[in-house]
């Protein structure tokens, strides 16, 4: 049982999130988790303002019922499978973040400056999720796929264009984290 | 019944990405600050797996549950949309610390908040529908 409510190990996860790619493939489908939302785009009736959101979504009502799942699978894990265990971030880390104001890192699975209601509550805050999710949603429609299309699915496939994606997630990842944090916090 | 596997998929797929830490935002900093193998471990491994696994089921032509041959689809061929398009979601991976499958999964943890975040993919996805013929892809 300690196993299980401890963090599991890098090679455990790599091993199960390979199992869940082989899964739906096995399953007739392929893992790709920001497809949901150009779905929601249809549903929501954005068909009437872009040929791209014209398309069956009931076809992806599997996607949408994964979506739902992993919804079930987060509140499972911190409840009954979680001890509350801090991350163990490197202490560099946990340093970093203290001189750009951010206290007690790796105590919850989000910091409370960006996640509590008490910050996203005001102008700056809510910018910051509002725009954090933009460039995810825009960016990754642009790329064609996310971290579980291209970097899991793509590069397991020897894909060269997800090869590139995954630079490219690597270079934005790279900017917002010494570049613009810093100004931002 | 016939959507009661993906269910569980998802279920798994939210709670070991939980339990491995990938959905959280300090994790995500800390690997493109480059002080922890943890997240490049994970992915690493995952591909690893997936290479080798893949691999086989093109050589053995193994078929899926419906009775069809497993197939990966090709992606179109191009540098310009990945590399925008990459570096642009890299941009929010690392301030949301959140990538389209986590933003679900930690609204299940209990961070409603996501919620915004999710609102903003939604609203970006959009507008990339919009505007998709006027960019270079």
């Amino acid at each position: 049982m300690e196993y299980i409510l401890n963090p599991w190990p890098w090679y455990v996860s790599g091993l199960l999130i390979a199992t869940v790619l082989l899964l739906l493939l096995y399953f007739g489908k392929t893992f790709g988790m920001s497809s949901n939302l150009r779905t929601f785009c249809s549903i929501g009736g954005a068909g009437k303002y872009a040929d791209f959101f014209k398309f069956d979504w009931r076809s992806q009502k599997w996607n949408l019922t994964v979506v739902l799942g992993a919804v079930i699978g987060g509140f499972i894990a911190v409840q009954f499978l979680s001890n509350g265990a801090p991350i163990e971030l490197n202490p560099k880390t946990v340093e970093d973040l203290q001189n750009l104001g951010f206290q007690n890192a790796g105590e919850s699975i989000l910091p409370p400056e960006i996640y509590s209601w008490e910050n996203v509550l005001t102008l700056k805050g809510m910018l910051i999720l509002l725009i954090g999710g933009l460039l995810v949603g825009f960016g990754t429609r642009y790329a064609g796929g996310c971290t579980s299309g291209h970097a899991i699915t793509g590069l397991s496939n020897l894909q060269l264009p997800s090869l590139i994606a995954v630079v490219g997630f690597f270079i934005g990842g790279l900017v917002m984290t010494h570049f613009i944090l810093p100004l931002i916090f | 019944m016939k959507f009661l596997k993906f269910l569980l998929v998802g279920v798994f797929f939210g709670i070991v990405l939980v339990k491995s830490e990938a959905v959280s935002w300090y994790r995500i900093f800390e690997m493109f600050k480059f002080q922890s193998f943890h997240m490049y471990g994970i992915i690493g491994s995952a591909v690893l797996l997936g290479i080798i696994s893949v691999y086989t089921i093109k050589k053995l032509r193994l078929k899926s549950i419906e009775g069809k041959e497993i197939y990966l689809p090709p992606k179109d061929k191009s540098v310009t949309r990945y590399l925008l398009g990459g570096s642009i979601f890299g941009l929010g991976w690392a301030l949301a610390g959140a990538c389209p499958g986590p933003m679900y999964i930690l609204v299940g943890t209990g961070v409603l908040s996501m919620l915004i975040v999710i609102a903003g993919a939604v609203l970006g996805t959009f507008l990339y529908g919009v505007f998709r013929h006027k960019l270079p892809h």
